[in-house]
């Protein structure tokens, strides 16, 4: 097993290497040198600019170098020292803009997975052990709906409750009382009141989707003569069912780990606009529109690790989850 | 003489129909057996013939849409275990009820066709079969372990102390099966059911597992209730044989009755199947003309008139054949041997059905 472990940790430095070239090669992608757009920038907001600051810039950044050294001095500025650059438009570092958001994208990200467990398991198990029954049409209909409904409009509607019934806007993760306030459990609370709507909205699809998929997987198993063996075992039905047959069908719920964040990413810039979260999606978008390629570099750059860093984690998990998977691999290696 | 004490098990009359929206098939139709202390029945047949679901239908493990819908399954318990004496009717029970998952594993057991596909592969063997111990028999985990250990070795495995560790893919077919019959085995059953056990293994390890239930058996004094469609094994194994078509028991009886003095067309058929090693040329084997019909579409009549060269024509159409009686413990179903005297006449297939 620590074979194993050791083994994807090490695959995973030629994948990080590679995702940093790709996420530098984006901050190099729009025409001119940013340098440039900066300063005609900054004169068109009527400020002045020296000829040695432009220098000073060209020369941190090492515009005239080729891209390789350009490549080397960003990495090593952000491997050695945590510097991923200046961005153009908020006029602050990279690394003060993005952290807060990557953290609360990473909660949201975490919330949702448990959440998506937490409902898929118990109707994903009810609707295949109970095949045709009125409750599996049910939630096979509420499925269908949650998978259909895009997430942005499931966000408007609920905005729109909570505005006219519950007389509150819906918006941001900390309450303007709690903005400035120190943590405590109030403001705790505060932040999981205001967490639980965008985390139910961006999780109804894959909820769906992994109810489907536990369902279709777990009536495949049941059939298998495993289960049959275990009955015949004298076994109480309830625990055949969840010892040999879910255990089986569960795998999904693991990979689940590896592909949330992209998922969540792409799922939750609309949400988030919509509810006003300051999550890394809006941000990541304005980055992109206003070529303030530092930031979305950076964001680039950060989210696939975490994205690798998710994948490895869900395949060390399925290992030990699936005795066959952790031996085939021992026997690889 | 064998006297009614001996019968541990009866069923009579079983019948299991599997209905979907577009099939409705009866699989085992009328199934009389009965299944005596310490002794071994042969339920042989082509494959598709009902076999197997008679054999789950005794431990009530058909899946739905299966079920049974006539006929009684007598289990009687002589008292010898602590329990008091009684005979319980299996078809009658909840097949999820607490009544049926006792007997299930402590009474009877059961190993299945398919080693490969019948263990958990993900629980390693020590945890599925010390489960099987302990559901009956609450104790210890060490102390289950230890029984686990004792029964890896009665099934003759070599390195209980490593097999108990393992997970199922990493053992061989026929290790699988041995681990199939230690869990069968573990809390003394009074009946086996063995399913094909051996089908899916080689010559050398099927001869290996027989041998193996063989012994056991006599050693723990149970009943074997071994399916086969393979001759050759009802000849070194059973003392009474069941042949089965079509969800019918057509003939049964003790064993030699049946090897030499066949009276059903169809037993007649399989035992020219056997191929006879001995002669200066090996005879090509005689197979039965045509094939099974689908159990969907059960012909009136006799079921194996379609394919018997001694079909009556104007009566195997139109009679279901009863049980006629040969002697003791001896029975076969065809009008060659009686039951078509013209008062059974206007009895067919259809209203037989119907009736039960
Ligand atoms: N789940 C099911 N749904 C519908 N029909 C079934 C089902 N299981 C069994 N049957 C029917 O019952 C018939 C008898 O099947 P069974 O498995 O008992 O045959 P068998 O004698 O054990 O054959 P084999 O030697 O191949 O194991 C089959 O022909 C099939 O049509
Ligand atoms: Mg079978």
């Amino acid at each position: 097993m620590w074979a194993f472990v050791t083994r994807r940790l090490l695959y995973m430095i030629p994948t990080l290497f590679v995702i940093s070239l790709v996420s530098f090669a984006i901050i190099q992608l729009p025409p001119g040198n940013f340098i440039n757009t900066f300063v005609a920038e900054l004169r068109a907001q009527g400020q002045g600019v020296d000829n040695a600051q432009v220098r000073a810039l060209e020369e941190r950044y090492g515009l005239d170098d080729p891209f390789l050294v350009q490549y080397g001095k960003w990495i090593s500025g952000i491997l050695l020292h945590g510097d991923f650059g200046q961005s153009f438009q908020y006029q602050r570092p990279v690394s003060d803009l993005i952290w807060d958001r990557i953290g609360l994208t990473l909660v949201l990200a975490v919330c949702t997975t448990l959440l998506s467990w937490a409902i898929a398991f118990p109707i994903g198990v009810y609707s295949a052990v109970r095949q045709h029954s009125v409750g599996d049409y049910v939630f096979t209909f509420i499925g269908f709906i949650g998978l259909a409904t895009p997430n942005f409009m499931l966000a408007l509607i609920f905005v729109w409750i909570s505005f006219r019934y519950m007389g509150e806007s819906v918006g941001g993760i900390v309450s303007p009382e709690y903005a400035d306030a120190a943590w405590n459990l109030g403001k705790v609370l505060d932040v999981v009141s205001n967490l639980w709507i965008p985390v139910l909205i961006i999780g109804t699809a894959g909820t769906a989707t992994l109810i489907r998929v536990l369902r279709a997987n777990l009536l495949d198993e049941l059939r298998k003569p495993y289960v049959t063996t275990a009955r015949a075992k004298g076994l109480p039905e309830w625990r055949v069912i969840l010892k040999y047959p879910v255990r089986m069908a569960l795998s999904p719920f693991i990979s689940t780990i590896g592909w949330i964040l992209p998922t969540l990413i792409g799922g939750e810039v609309m949400v988030s606009i919509v509810v006003s979260l300051e999550t890394t999606g809006p941000l990541l978008l304005d980055a992109l529109s206003s070529q303030d390629m530092y930031l979305a570099g950076s964001f680039i750059l950060i989210l696939a690790t975490l994205t690798v860093i998710g994948t490895l984690l869900s395949d060390l998990l399925l290992a030990l989850w699936d005795p066959r998977i952790r031996h085939a691999q021992t026997a690889k290696g | 003489m064998d006297t009614d004490s001996d019968v541990l098990l009866e069923v009579k009359g079983l019948r299991t129909r599997f209905r979907t929206d577009d099939a409705d098939v009866t699989a085992v139709n009328g199934a009389n057996l009965r299944l005596r202390r310490g002794r071994t029945l042969c339920v042989v047949g082509e494959s598709g013939c009902g076999k197997s679901v008679t054999a789950r239908s005794i431990l009530r493990l058909i899946d739905p849409p299966g079920r049974i819908v006539d006929g009684e399954i007598l289990l009687r318990r002589d008292g010898s275990d602590g329990r008091p004496a009684e005979t319980i009717d299996l078809a009658a029970l909840k097949p999820t009820g607490r009544r049926i998952r006792e007997i299930r594993g402590r009474d009877i057991a059961m190993i299945f066709q398919e080693p490969m596909a019948s263990l958990s592969l993900v629980h390693r063997v020590g945890n599925q079969i010390g489960e099987a111990i302990r559901v009956h028999n609450p104790m210890p985990r060490r102390q289950a372990r230890q029984r686990v250990l004792e029964l890896l070795d009665q099934v003759e495995i070599p390195n209980p102390e490593r097999t108990i560790d393992a997970y199922p893919f990493q053992l061989s077919g026929g290790m699988r099966q041995r681990v199939m019959i230690a869990m069968a085995l573990s809390c003394s059953p009074r009946l086996l059911i063995a399913d094909e056990p051996t089908t899916a293994l080689d010559v050398t390890t099927q001869a290996q597992i027989m041998d193996l239930l063989v012994g056991l058996q006599h050693q723990q004094d149970m009943a074997l209730m071994f399916i086969t469609h393979d001759m050759g094994v009802v000849a070194e194994m059973a003392d009474d044989v069941a042949v089965m078509y079509l969800g019918h028991v057509v003939e049964k009886g003790p064993v030699d009755t049946i090897f030499h003095d066949p009276k059903h067309p169809y037993t007649r058929a399989l035992l020219d199947s056997i191929p006879r090693i001995g002669g200066a040329r090996r005879e090509r084997l005689s197979t039965i003309r045509g094939t099974v019909p689908a159990p969907a579409d059960q012909p009136s009549g006799c079921v194996f008139r379609d394919r018997c060269d001694f079909v009556m024509p104007g009566r195997c159409d139109r009679i279901v054949p009863p049980p006629i009686d040969l002697g003791p413990e001896r029975h076969v179903r065809c009008l060659l041997h009686g039951g078509a005297e013209p008062e059974a006449e206007v009895t067919t297939s259809q209203e037989a059905a119907d009736a039960g």
